[in-house]
């Protein structure tokens, strides 16, 4: 196919998505980059955070949980420790982890610090992709 | 010739130990399913990274401690068996090729130090007199991720600190139900991936990096390797389940051949003895005729 790029996601519990797309953009752990065919060879790695993929001028937005990405020009391969599409994100679940994690945070002394600040922001992020959607 | 009532036990207990291995055939093929599934989810992400430390590798001309090869003075083996016996040569397969390897690591002088996964593998390492540098317990059944990161973290500690100097896993690789084939990976250093092979895919075009090669390097070696075990973890307990499944179906037939035979036996005595009390009580009305 010209002009479009194949988008894989793979987490080690499957494949998530694999589709012919117009552009996608992903959360690099040096900041937010986009994508488009015959972008030059790249490779980097990814922090928590949301992939906007276009397609035929719709978007989609998939929740990404830290991995790698490798671009060549046509092809644009992402390897995510976990990857849910906007759909698939269980709110109820999210929300939930967001207060467990807010509770731990104000706990500083007896909870890892670090390990809730990392729980808070998926759970956020998450939140804000499925919400994203609603609208739509 | 055993009594009726002897075969009759018999053939109660042997009825009994059918129903047990009927029901672990049933319990296996669906543990089995279960980590069938997994392992199939998880070849094509594994694959993937392989590529991507392909593609990497191409323009890479840094040096990792992970990738540097040492002189072999010690190597490790980690054989990885299961908790639980029942599953036919599952163990024994694993054991064998490590003894064997073991021995010709040997006899060319270098020293091996030998860790399992498993009870099994523990078990019968000590029984041939090996101690085992590490076990790693209570994992099959329940594979997860964590206990990938966890051995990988070991070994890789061990490694740069050369305790020693190249890591060989052997494990059973999943095929089908029907065939596990034992499986022998040098974990570390890495396989240097070959750069003709590279060359003929694509012409290697400069890639970018973020944050820098040597970060996306660094952070992506150890999580291969931690793929790498999990992939194997994965796949030996899939085929650990399989190697239970053909055992116990296997036992179940010798069960039924057994009650069938044990059935005709007891037939036969059981005619054997009506008939001897037929001629016994024809050779009385005979006696009482005269």
């Amino acid at each position: 196919m010209e002009n479009k790029l194949r988008l894989d996601i793979v987490t080690p519990h499957g494949l998530v998505l694999s589709e012919d797309v117009d552009e996608v953009t992903a959360a690099g752990t040096e900041g937010e980059f986009g994508v488009l065919p015959g972008h030059v060879p790249f490779i980097t790695t990814l922090k928590v955070g949301m992939l906007i993929l276009r397609k035929d001028n719709k978007t989609e937005y998939v929740f990404v949980n830290s991995g790698y990405a490798e671009v060549s020009p046509d092809k644009v391969v992402i390897l995510a420790d976990s990857a849910e599409r906007a759909e698939d994100i269980d709110v109820e679940r999210a929300l939930s982890a967001k207060k467990r994690a807010e509770e731990r945070l104000a706990q500083v002394e007896k909870y890892d610090f670090a390990r809730a600040m990392a729980a808070l922001e998926r759970a956020s992020i998450r939140i804000q992709i499925a919400e994203r959607k609603i609208p739509r | 010739m055993p009594g009726l009532k002897e075969i009759r036990k018999r053939i109660g207990s042997v009825k009994s130990t059918k129903q047990i291995t009927k029901a672990m055939k049933m319990v296996a093929a669906a543990k089995f399913r279960k980590a069938q599934m997994r392992i199939l989810e998880l070849r094509p992400y594994a694959d993937k990274m392989n590529s991507v430390l392909t593609s990497l590798a191409k323009t890479v001309e840094i040096g990792h401690p992970l990738l540097e090869i040492r002189p072999r003075k010690k190597i490790e083996v980690i054989a990885l068996t299961g908790d639980k016996g029942l599953c036919g040569a599952f163990n024994t397969n694993i054991m064998k090729a490590a003894f064997k390897l073991i021995k010709e690591i040997q006899s060319e002088g270098i020293d091996v130090s030998v860790s399992a996964i498993g009870k099994k593998g523990t078990d019968l390492l000590k029984r041939r007199g090996f101690t085992p540098r590490q076990s790693w317990l209570g994992i099959s059944g329940r594979v997860s991720y964590l206990n990938a990161k966890e051995i990988t973290g070991n070994i890789i500690e061990n490694y740069i600190n050369e305790t020693f100097d190249e890591v060989v896993l052997i494990y059973n690789e999943f095929k089908s139900a029907l065939v596990q084939r034992v499986s022998v990976v040098r974990l570390l250093p890495l396989a240097p991936v070959k750069a003709e092979e590279a060359e003929s895919q694509e012409l290697t075009a400069a890639f970018l990096y973020e944050p820098s090669q040597q970060a996306i390097f660094d952070n992506l070696l150890p999580k291969n390797l931690e793929i790498q075990v999990f992939r194997a973890l994965l796949e030996s307990q899939a085929s650990e389940e399989a190697a239970r499944m053909t055992a116990m179906e296997n036992a179940t037939k010798a069960a039924d051949d057994m009650i069938a035979s044990l059935t005709l036996q007891y037939n036969k005595a059981r005619q054997a003895s009506i008939t001897k009390e037929l001629m016994d009580i024809v050779g009385g009305v005979e006696a009482l005729k005269q």
